[in-house]
């Protein structure tokens, strides 16, 4: 069996493709590390190895949670499934 | 359960100093720009030699030229060089560099180009460097303790699995190395931001922690004052974003995976400063790949760990890079610059607890003179880190 991505923890946002080649509307097993358990989810757009899908339906103005952690905020809405990446998230830092 | 590395040794050699090394350099170390080329001559006059030639050394003055003396000292006085020439315009900071790498116990000697010329300097120098590289052919390694080994870390062209998976080996390692009572270092102080709260949480008592943020505070206060809307693309890089990183926070919280679960942060140093005692060192410094590497060589570290995602393909000249990397598309475009391949952890066909040990096998083995594919490819980047502009 393929793990097509991977979630840190299982209250993030995002898991992060593991692959090359996902593309829109295929089925994608994800692993989530922290607890050690399987999940399924259906890709919304192409998304590149390394690059992130949503894993919950996100509003803009939400904190993107990765790690348990604050990594940024949306600042488009992102459904779950989708490409989550620069152009739909952006730090609070600088 | 624990593996215990207590039994551990590594094959390397000692130095005058006491310290432990695992390459045997002899360096022809130039003061400054100027002298680059007489130093290029002699490594191509005396095999064996290898020159290190970088841009400054000129016109620096108060915490910059500080900065400049201690990473040239701290090089040259690095345990796996075995012996050092320096050539510098004139004879002042020459023999400031000089009299700093004596104090090693390591042979040194210094020439200057002004009053002699290219020609002649070349010539000396190239004596000198002949004895040196005699000396070092009859050195031989012996048997010390894994806790002799100082061990630094960085990551670079991080991606998303660098946080998932490279890292981490690292931090597994770290753990392990930590409890051994080996002397370790990590830093970035840029690049912490965002998880700096966590790092923060890591030190070992209120004092380091204070310390600790005072250098965050201090870099962060730099970056405000010249910022540009994510940073220009610098922070994260281009090929950071490329492979999947969106912003200085995520990036961070990946990049901070280095450190493990267990160990604390025993103290803070200045940029090439050398660390007193064994532990979990924090240095306030550059982000930059070949900045970094060249200020742990500069503090006396003798083997490098580097996690990379997208293929950051550096080297040292004095310090051996031991490149990590989980990401399979790396692995498949440029297997050459990679060590040890922890990709897969991400198919869940390696534990980090495994990745680690394999890890810390990959440190013994480069420990004892295997080369690091670095090392086979010539990457020798040495990149001194500028704090101001030049007097």
């Amino acid at each position: 069996m393929t793990i097509h991505f991977v979630v840190h923890d299982e209250h993030d946002s995002v898991g992060v493709v593991v692959v090359e080649g996902v593309k829109a509307g295929q089925e994608l097993t994800g692993w989530i590390m922290d607890q050690d358990r399987m999940i399924t989810f259906s890709a919304k757009n192409d998304i590149p190895i390394g690059h992130k899908l949503a894993i919950r339906d996100i509003a803009a103005g939400d904190t993107i949670i990765k790690y348990g952690v604050d990594i940024g905020r949306a600042i488009a809405p992102i459904a779950a499934g989708e490409h989550l990446h620069v152009h739909n998230v952006k730090t609070k830092r600088w | 359960m624990g593996m215990d590395l207590g039994n551990l040794t590594f094959e390397g050699y000692r130095r005058e100093n006491g310290r432990m090394g695992v390459r045997n350099h002899v360096i022809i170390l130039p003061v400054d720009d100027l002298s680059n080329a007489a130093c290029e001559a002699v490594a191509r006059n005396i095999q064996g030699a290898m020159a290190i030639p970088h841009a400054y050394g000129r016109l620096q003055f108060g915490a910059d030229l500080d900065l400049h003396f201690r990473t040239l000292i701290g090089v040259g006085s690095n345990p796996n060089v075995a012996g050092v020439v320096v050539i510098g315009i004139e004879p002042g900071w020459t023999g400031r560099v000089v009299d700093g790498i004596a104090k090693s116990g390591k042979p040194v000697e210094g020439f200057w180009i002004e009053q002699h010329g290219d020609i002649a300097t070349i010539a000396n120098a190239s004596r000198a460097a002949y004895r040196l590289v005699k000396h070092a052919s009859t050195l031989r390694r012996t048997t010390a303790p894994l806790r002799e080994l100082w061990v630094s870390t960085k990551c670079g062209e991080s991606d998303t699995t660098s946080g998932l998976a490279s890292c981490p080996t690292v931090g597994n390692a770290f753990d392990k190395l930590w409890e051994n009572g080996n002397t370790l270092v990590f830093g970035e102080t840029s690049e912490l931001t965002g998880g700096e709260h966590l790092v923060k949480a890591r030190c070992r008592t209120p004092e380091i922690a204070a310390r600790f943020q005072a250098m965050f505070d201090r870099y962060q206060a730099v970056i405000e004052a010249h910022k540009t809307s994510d940073l220009s693309e610098s922070q994260p890089t281009k090929g950071n974003i490329e492979g999947g990183l969106t912003t200085i926070e995520e990036k961070a919280l990946g990049n901070i995976q280095k450190i493990g679960r267990k160990c604390l942060v025993d103290g803070v140093l200045d940029k090439a400063e050398t660390p007193s005692h064994p532990g979990l060192w924090f240095m306030d410094s550059s982000s930059a790949a070949a900045e970094m590497v060249t200020l742990c060589a500069a503090a006396g570290y003798a083997v490098h760990t580097f996690p990379t995602g997208q293929g950051n393909v550096i080297g040292n000249p004095i310090l051996p890079v031991i490149k990590i990397t989980a990401n399979p598309r790396t692995m498949r475009t440029m297997p050459e610059h990679i060590d040890l391949d922890v990709s897969g952890i991400l198919q869940k066909q390696m534990t980090i607890d495994e990745a680690g040990e394999k890890l810390l096998d990959c440190i013994l083995r480069t420990a004892n003179g295997e080369l690091t594919a670095a090392e086979i490819l010539g990457h020798r980047e040495f990149s001194l880190t500028r704090l101001y502009e030049s007097a």
